[in-house]
């Protein structure tokens, strides 16, 4: 066996891309998941069982009123729980994981860059959630007779920026921990705001004005506006705009904390 | 000694390159105060120290993970930090500690990072490099701490890198699993690979390094070859006074080419940096008064030598500045110019303001 290197040839040009480098690493990430049970039950089966809980309650509400049907409401939330536990909570502990086995700091040594390393490893959880939104969608369209998308891509966009925003969260989220465990318990207060006051369980049609315009402005709003608002076919451009703006705007600011205060190294 | 090779390798420049390097951590500790050195193509330098003397620090910064206070490092011609993509996939490194996820197998864990390695070798003979082959199936979590040491030390050598750097690679392997690792650096740098070595251990030190460096409080505080280092040392005799002597009795001690001494009890040490002279003016004069000199040690300077005498002056220093207000040593060039670049809070376990600056995009 050769222990030689590439010493007197010219020195070979790198030959892995962004590209292969994240899937080699999201490869690995999902093996992970697979064999994490505690997360793969709350990335998998959580967001699939929770929308059924939510519908009695759901059922109960003056929907008519406010021109939602049930289906209308709980497919949105269906999307925002998966959201929430398949991809924003589950990452959570994966960042921090990583970071406390010092997986992170060694995966600076070679050259992945930094983004790569947050978004090869993400990308299982984003494939997950975006599974299980298709999967969601297609039972509660068996289901509960939600109709046909009034404006289909609307709902693109508000899962998208879900699917982008969410991770970001995430990131900054584990930053905040010296733990997995601790980690969990940073996730809560976004976990626990969300899944109340996003409009997953009560919509903004059925609050009082002045609390919806203060919920809409949460991270997890934007996207339940616009994937309603693609079903229903009732929320207008402004309306969309706004969801949009809010969405990128949350984006942004996880971005720049995520560059200004990630931990890639567990303190000591 | 191995003026030969090096005048050889050296002709395309230094392949790592330090000049006045320097490293403040968040809280305003300076950890590198202005090293230097420069390692040349083929060679294998060995960075020694104290603990806390500042060798990862040093070698952080040359890797490229963490960008210096102040100072220039190149490596391959190339700025480490700033123009990562141009050396990274020419390099190989290995970190005190591994971090591989513990339940991913062996063989995940090399697939994970040939995806991520320019040029990376097949997975078996990765393995077989380190003698891991036969564990391939196994979890992470289940390698014995020589094991996972073995399996970094692969993941360095995946790329075939041009330049090698390991810290500590042989802390925790037993003596055959440390024979091994340095019997595979060798062949290694043989091979052409350019070696820098953190390391706990003399003998590993002495063995490998063509050209080494002792660090102490983040300043070189020795460095040439191992015979340059060692031959700075005194050399040692020490034995027992015969009963009824002194040292008074015995031949001027200048005459015989001794430096200094010390009487502890009924020992006499004596420093000298002409061994043969001294132990042979001593000997003819126990023989012609007829003494015998016990527990004669006669030594010459080694390396251990060299590093202890380091070791001392900083706890000596350390016991100074408890005792005075003042910190450092008067005799210890520490001037602390102003570097201290608040901006640069680069730091992998000193502050809590541990806040990387690097930018995530």
């Amino acid at each position: 066996m050769s222990a030689g290197t590439a010493t007197g040839t010219a020195p070979a040009a790198p030959t892995v891309t962004a590209v292969g480098r994240m899937t080699s690493l999201a490869r690995a990430e999902l093996t992970l998941i697979a064999r994490s049970r505690a997360t793969f039950f709350a990335a998998v089966f959580v967001p699939l069982v929770l929308p059924l809980s939510v519908r009695s309650t759901v059922e109960d509400m003056d929907l008519k009123a406010a021109g939602l049907s049930v289906g209308s409401v709980i497919l949105p939330s269906a999307v925002g729980f998966s959201l929430l536990f398949a991809v924003y909570s589950s990452l959570v502990s994966v960042y921090a994981a990583r970071r406390e086995e010092l997986v992170l700091k060694r995966l600076r040594t070679g050259e992945l860059r930094d983004a790569e390393i947050l978004t090869g490893a993400a990308l299982p959880s984003v494939l997950i959630g975006l599974v299980q939104c298709l999967v969601l969608t297609g039972v509660c369209a068996a289901l509960l007779d939600v109709g046909t998308p009034e404006a289909p891509l609307l709902a693109v966009l508000g899962l998208l920026l879900g699917l982008v925003m969410w991770p970001a969260l995430a990131a900054v989220t584990a930053s905040f921990s010296r733990s997995v465990e601790g980690a969990q318990v940073a996730a809560m207060p976004l976990l626990l705001v969300s899944m109340m006051a996003s409009g997953t369980v009560v919509p903004f049609e059925v609050m009082p004005d002045r609390l919806a315009s203060v919920c809409e402005l949460l991270p997890l709003s934007p996207v339940i506006t616009l994937i309603r608002g693609g079903w229903t076919g009732n929320l207008s451009a402004y309306d969309a705009l706004a969801a949009v703006a809010t969405a990128l705007a949350w984006t942004v600011v996880a971005v720049f904390a995520v560059r200004k205060w990630f931990r890639w190294e567990p303190r000591r | 000694m191995n003026t030969v090779r090096k005048a050889v390798r050296n002709t395309d420049g230094p392949v790592i390159e330090v000049t006045d390097l320097r490293r403040v951590y968040g809280g305003g500790y300076e950890a590198v105060r202005g090293v230097s050195f420069e390692v040349g193509r083929g060679e294998l330098f060995a960075l020694l120290g104290t603990n806390g003397a500042g060798k990862t620090s040093t070698v952080e910064v040359i890797e490229g993970l963490a960008p210096p206070a102040g100072g220039r490092v190149r490596v391959l011609g190339h700025d480490p930090y700033t123009e990562r993509s141009a050396v990274r996939p020419r390099i190989g490194l290995m970190l005190q500690e591994g971090g591989f996820p513990s339940e991913l197998t062996v063989s995940e864990t090399v697939r994970m990072w040939a995806g991520c390695t320019s040029g990376a070798r097949p997975e078996n003979e990765a393995l077989s490099l380190v003698g891991l082959s036969r564990r391939s199936g196994v979890r992470v979590k289940q390698l014995s701490g020589g094991e996972k040491r073995r399996l970094d030390l692969a993941l360095a050598l995946l790329g075939r890198p041009e330049v090698l750097f390991l810290d500590e690679p042989t802390t925790g392997l037993d003596a055959e699993g440390r024979q091994e690792t340095w019997e595979l650096v060798r062949k290694l740098r043989e091979a052409g690979t350019t070696v820098l070595l953190t390391t706990h251990y003399l003998e590993e030190a002495e063995g490998l390094a063509d050209r080494l460096a002792i660090l102490h409080a983040g300043q070189i505080a020795v460095s040439g070859t191992p015979a340059e280092v060692t031959a700075s040392q005194p050399s040692r005799i020490s034995f027992e006074l015969p009963v009824g002597y002194f040292p008074g009795d015995l031949p001027p001690l200048d005459s015989l080419g001794v430096t200094g001494h010390e009487v502890v009890g009924r020992t006499l040490r004596l420093r000298t940096n002409e061994l043969q002279r001294a132990a042979t003016g001593l000997l003819v004069w126990a023989g012609q008064t007829g003494v015998e000199l016990r527990g004669l040690d006669v030594r010459s300077g080694s390396l251990e030598e060299a590093f202890l005498r380091i070791a001392r002056d900083v706890s000596e220093r350390d016991a100074r500045a408890e005792r005075s207000p003042r910190p450092g040593n008067p005799e210890d060039p520490q001037n602390p110019r102003d570097s201290k670049n608040p901006q640069n809070p680069q730091d992998s376990k000193n502050s809590k303001n541990s806040k990387k600056k690097e930018h995530v995009a």
